[in-house]
């Protein structure tokens, strides 16, 4: 066991980067291992579903490149998380891909560890069987079907299966899909700390420089773990930590402000104390961690819904403004009539949506402000459909009824829609949506995450 | 009458994951803190009507440590469906805003409270 675990993140997410001399200058200054987080479901359900990686490839292959030439020159791990954005297989092999290139073009030698988060769908429909998955609140609905129509499982990892790969003897683990606080917590627990410390640690670690009192631009954060707590210190010299920024940044994207709860138990930050280590630096004691009676992990999966095709347009007339609703419930009506008469499509084959920017277009339903302000709306119309080409010839139809719907304030044919481009529809490609909030009850931390080493 | 926002250094909304939407609102000074837990504007009944939800679903926090209230709420819509507006859920705060808020002397005050 040893004293203390010194951890560096590289940034809050692979993809927005950090700056190369605060990197060098925190590994310099001692380091147990670097991690970085390079996924979120923040963006929605299309990369999970898609398979698709978030680039920019070039951007992510610039920081993975110096992470791992300051790691490896210091001999010390490197632990990424939910690789290629979403943590599937493809986005795995993305991330694994840019790594081997790396090694190749730098004649870097290391043992690398994969680890693969995708679920089976017959494995997951066989642990519904089995009574191992239950809903969070909200869910959508889960049934065998649900699972075998969707396209893509992940399990997201607590820290055990990254140990594994760390008693491997893996320089640089590259994990599918991943707890954010499991990057950071792994290492030291295995070192000895106190998982109260450990995880809330990585809490405040995940995000990079964002706990910080005025995060200036993405950067890397640091954090000295001991027995009794941990202290946070921004490696470079221009940022500071402030007790309220670090306070503060426990509450961020968390629904509950004092209760985190991981695989293997909950983090209880309620009388965490946060406490100023100098000017730039935090002293964190006083958390505690509750195991949990059974050990589960979170399922996240995203299934196909159709096809998108949207076109925009502005509506300037007064006239039409003042009767916007009526009107677009016209345009429906002709619209629905039409698409059956060409495409011998039913209302119910897909959808038209009139997005009224300048209404309730941020918020719909939400929207509690009804009089309308404004000279002015931006429309996007947004059809989805069960391919892209029938999208796509719905688009034409909608913004031809629109364009030329009369009103009665009006005599003779008029055009409503201010449209700036030529062509107006633009294809959105496949759209996803997420199919699962629910956590799976696993007998072996490790058991659903199969891991893969390779020395390069 | 003063806004919500004058009162405040921080109002935001963000997903905590797809299916959830939360709140900080983060205050100025233990005033202005006070003043809005006590004017019973920006609580969980007020929020349940606001964006249409049940009241027992809102989660309501009272921060003191940090002047900071935050408030959880399930997503109607969950984030990436085709009905929804706001991915992120980064815009949802903006009802909150310029909620009127009484001004005069504190009434938390007079109840004699102390500030810590």
């Amino acid at each position: 066991m040893i004293q203390k675990v010194r951890a560096i993140a590289a940034t809050g997410n692979l993809s927005t980067g950090f700056r190369e001399e605060t990197l060098v200058g925190a590994v310099k200054d001692g380091a147990h291992f670097v991690g970085c987080d390079a996924g979120t479901t923040d963006s929605g359900p299309f990369y999970l579903g898609s398979g698709q990686a978030r680039g920019p490839r070039e951007g992510v292959k610039r920081n993975l490149r110096l992470i791992l030439r300051e790691a490896l020159s210091a001999g010390i791990p490197v632990i990424v998380g939910t690789a290629g954005h979403a943590g599937g297989r493809p986005h795995l092999e993305w991330t694994l891909e840019i790594v081997r290139e790396l090694a190749t073009e730098n004649s870097w030698h290391f043992k690398l560890a994969a680890i693969d988060s995708e679920i089976e769908k017959d494995v997951l429909a066989e642990a519904l069987r089995k009574g191992e998955i239950s809903p969070l609140s909200p869910a959508p609905r889960l049934e065998r079907e649900d699972i075998l129509r969707a396209e893509r499982f992940v399990a997201m990892m607590g820290i055990e299966p990254i140990q594994r790969a760390l008693s491997a003897g893996a320089q640089v683990v590259i994990a599918g899909r991943c707890s954010d606080v499991a990057i950071y917590a792994a290492l030291p627990v295995l070192r000895g700390i106190p998982r109260e410390v450990a995880f809330h640690a990585g809490k405040i670690l995940e995000c990079g420089a964002a706990s910080a009192a005025q995060r200036l631009y993405p950067d890397c954060m640091a954090a000295e773990l001991d027995q009794g707590g941990f202290t946070v210190e921004p490696p470079n010299p221009a940022l500071r930590c402030t007790p309220q920024s670090v306070a503060a940044h426990t509450l961020y994207e968390s629904g509950d402000p004092h209760h985190l709860v991981e695989s293997g138990g909950m983090l209880d930050t309620s009388h965490a104390k946060f406490e100023a280590a100098s000017d730039r630096a935090v002293r964190v004691t006083g958390s505690r961690f509750v195991p949990s009676a059974t050990y589960t992990v979170r399922i996240e999966g995203a299934a196909l819904v159709g096809y998108r095709s949207i076109v925009i347009a502005g509506i300037r007339d007064p006239l039409v403004l003042r009767q916007l609703e009526p009107f677009l419930s016209t345009v429906r009506s002709v619209v629905e009539r039409k698409v059956e008469d060409s495409l011998k499509l039913r209302s119910d084959q897909y959808s038209v949506r009139f997005r009224v920017y300048g209404r309730n277009g941020s918020l719909g339903e939400a929207e509690p402000v009804t009089e309308q302000e404004g000279h002015e709306v931006g429309l996007v119309i947004d059809v989805v459909a069960s391919s892209q080409r029938l999208a796509a010839d719905i688009i034409p139809i909608v913004s031809h009824t629109g364009l030329h719907n009369p009103i009665p304030e009006h005599q003779g044919l008029i055009s409503n829609f201010a449209y700036p481009f030529s062509p107006g529809g633009i294809d959105a490609g496949p759209v996803y949506q997420f199919c699962a909030n629910h956590v799976w009850r696993l007998e072996d931390p490790c058991e659903p995450f199969k891991m893969s080493v390779e020395s390069l | 009458m003063q806004e919500l926002w004058q009162l405040t250094k921080l109002i935001r909304s963000k997903n905590a994951g797809p299916f959830e939407l939360t709140f900080d609102i983060m205050f100025k000074d233990f005033d202005g803190f006070e003043r809005v837990l006590d004017s019973d504007v920006l609580c969980a009944e007020n929020i349940a009507q606001l964006y249409k939800i049940e009241i027992s679903q809102v989660r309501f926090f009272r921060i003191d440590n940090l002047l900071a209230i935050k408030i959880t709420i399930p997503r109607h819509i969950f984030s990436g469906d085709i009905e929804d507006t706001d991915i992120y859920g980064g815009q949802f705060h903006g009802p909150l805003v310029r909620l009127q808020i009484e001004v005069g002397p504190n009434p938390g005050k007079q109840r004699g409270y102390v500030s810590d």
